[in-house]
C-alpha cells in the first residue's frame, strides 16, 4: 500500500488524526482554495452514496480540482464483469486521487495496493468509513474543544453500526469512558469490548436510554435498521425502544451535543432539532472540511 | 531394555512423523501439506486411542522434511501436532508446531462480503490469537477463529 493512502481510521496515528484535525479547522476558516488546480481526483462509487459523494465532491471542488468517476456500478465496467483490480488500474494512470466506495469489505485496501495513486476509503461495505470518523472527531473536537477525557455515549445499533466501531477505535487513542446504550440484540460485539478492556479504557452497557445520558459529553445516536434483523417481530419490538425526546435533555450537561451520522429515521424526535445541544446537522457541514484536510494530506499538499 | 509399545503405526526410517493430529483434522493437515500429490511413501493412522486428543491421527512420510512454511500451514489446522524428524528409526530432533505471525493464501476469510471471497485476490491474515487461532483479514478486518478456518 501506498503511504498516503487513507482505508482504515487505524492507518492514522493519534498524532496524524490531531494533525488532520488541525488542517480542517483551517479549511473551516477559509475553505476555497486553488491548492487542486491542475489535478484529477476519481470519484469511484460502486454503490450510490448520494451524501458521501457530495460531501467529497464539494471537497474537491472548493479545493479547484477536477473530478471524474461514476455515482454507480451500473454506469462503470463492473456490469461487464470487470474485475476491481483492473478499474484500478486504468483509473490510476488517469488520476492523482482515487476516492471509492465499494460494496464489498476490503475493497479500498486492495485498491490501495493495487494503485500508485492515494486511495481513500468512502466506506467499503460494512467495514471502514474512515472520512466519516474523522468528522465525528472533528465535530467532538470543535464543540468540546479537546478530545481527552470525554464521557462518549452511543446509543442505537451498536452490533452492526460501523459508524460507532470505528470511532471506539479513533477515540481509544485519548482517554474516554464510554457508554454503550443498545437492546441486548445489537449490543457491542466482544471483539470491541476486548479491545478496550486490553487499553483499560472504562465502558458501561446500558439498555435503557434514561437520565444516564445526564454524565454525557458527547451523544453518539444511530440508526435501527430493518434490514439487520432476521426476524421482523424483532425489530418491531426494538425499534421504537430508544428514541430521544427533547424532555429527556432538560438534566444534560450544558456543553452536551448530539451527534448522529445521518440520516435519521425516526430516533430522534424532530423537537429536538431546535436545542442547541443538537449537532448533527452541523456535523454534516464538518464533513467538507474534513475531506479537504484528508485529500491535503494524502496529496502531501502545502498552503 | 524395556518392551516397546506396540505401533500402531509402522516406523519409518528416515523421514518425519506428524503425531498428535486431532483426528477430524487429519484430510486438513493432508490437505494443506499437498501430500496427496506426494511421490514419497506415506502411512497415516487415523482414529487411534490418545490419551490426550481422544482420538488422533498420526502421518508419517518416507524421506521427507517439512519446511517452515509447510510447518507454518500444519500450525493452522493443527496446532496441537507434534513433528519428529526420523534418522535411522530414531528420533533425531522434535520439532514444535509455531503459529505464524502472518499468513497468506493458505486459507480463506470467513466473511462472505470479503474482497478476496468474491475476486480474484490472495487472502492475508494477521494470526491475532494462537491458542485458539484467530486471524484477521488484512482486507475486510474481520475475524476468522480455529473452527471456521478453511484451508484453500
Amino acid at each position: 500500500m501506498n503511504k498516503r493512502s487513507l482505508v482504515s481510521i487505524t492507518d492514522y496515528s493519534k498524532e496524524e488524526i490531531l494533525e488532520v484535525l488541525k488542517i480542517a479547522s483551517e479549511f473551516e476558516k477559509n475553505p476555497n482554495c486553488n491548492l487542486l488546480a491542475g489535478k484529477v481526483v476519481a470519484s469511484l462509487f460502486f454503490e450510490p452514496s448520494t451524501r458521501t459523494r457530495l460531501s467529497f465532491e464539494t471537497a474537491i471542488s472548493r479545493m479547484g480540482g477536477r473530478i471524474v468517476g461514476f455515482s454507480d456500478a451500473s454506469s462503470s465496467s463492473t456490469t461487464k464483469g470487470e474485475s476491481l483490480k483492473d478499474t484500478t488500474k486504468m483509473v490510476d494512470n488517469y488520476c492523482d486521487l482515487i476516492v471509492m466506495r465499494h460494496p464489498l469489505e476490503g475493497a479500498a485496501r486492495f485498491a490501495s495496493e493495487v494503485a500508485s495513486v492515494p486511495v481513500i476509503n468512502a466506506g467499503d461495505g460494512a467495514n471502514q468509513h474512515p472520512t466519516q470518523t474523522m468528522l465525528d472527531l472533528y465535530s467532538i473536537y470543535k464543540t468540546q474543544g479537546t478530545l481527552e477525557n470525554l464521557n462518549i455515549f452511543m446509543v442505537g445499533d451498536l452490533k452492526y453500526g460501523r459508524t460507532v466501531h470505528s470511532l471506539l477505535q479513533a477515540m481509544s487513542h485519548f482517554n474516554p469512558t464510554f457508554h454503550f446504550i443498545s437492546p441486548k440484540e445489537l449490543e457491542m460485539p466482544q471483539a470491541y469490548k476486548l479491545f478496550l478492556d486490553e487499553l483499560h479504557i472504562p465502558y458501561y452497557e446500558h439498555t435503557e436510554l434514561d437520565d444516564v445520558i445526564n454524565d454525557a459529553d458527547i451523544l453518539y445516536m444511530t440508526r435501527v435498521q430493518r434490514e439487520r434483523f432476521a426476524d421482523p417481530l424483532e425489530y418491531e419490538k426494538v425499534k421504537n425502544v430508544y428514541i430521544l425526546k427533547n424532555s429527556m435533555l432538560a438534566g444534560t450537561k450544558d456543553t452536551m451535543r448530539i451527534l448522529h451520522p445521518l440520516p435519521r429515521v425516526n430516533e430522534i424526535d424532530e423537537d429536538v432539532d431546535d436545542n442547541k445541544k443538537a449537532y448533527y446537522f452541523q456535523q454534516a457541514l464538518n464533513g467538507v472540511y474534513t475531506r479537504q484536510a484528508i485529500i491535503f494530506k494524502a496529496l502531501d499538499l502545502k498552503w | 531394555m524395556a518392551a516397546k509399545k506396540e505401533l500402531q503405526v509402522s516406523a519409518v526410517e528416515n523421514g518425519t512423523v506428524i503425531d498428535h493430529i486431532p483426528a477430524d483434522k487429519l484430510f486438513d493437515v493432508i490437505n494443506v501439506l499437498g501430500i496427496q500429490s506426494l511421490e514419497n511413501t506415506v502411512t497415516f493412522g487415523y482414529n487411534l486411542v490418545s490419551s490426550k486428543l481422544g482420538k488422533k491421527a498420526i502421518i508419517k512420510i518416507w524421506d521427507k522434511f517439512l519446511k517452515d512454511d509447510e510447518v507454518n500451514k500444519l500450525a493452522l489446522v493443527a496446532p496441537t501436532a507434534k513433528i519428529n524428524i526420523i534418522k535411522d528409526f530414531e528420533v533425531a530432533e522434535k520439532k514444535a508446531v509455531m503459529v505464524p505471525k502472518h499468513v497468506e493464501g493458505i486459507a480463506k476469510c470467513v466473511n462472505p462480503k470479503c474482497i478476496t471471497n468474491n475476486q480474484k485476490v490472495r487472502t492475508k491474515f494477521d494470526v491475532v490469537g494462537s491458542s485458539p487461532i484467530v486471524l484477521k483479514c488484512h482486507y475486510c478486518e474481520k475475524l476468522t477463529d480455529q473452527e471456521h478456518i478453511v484451508i484453500i
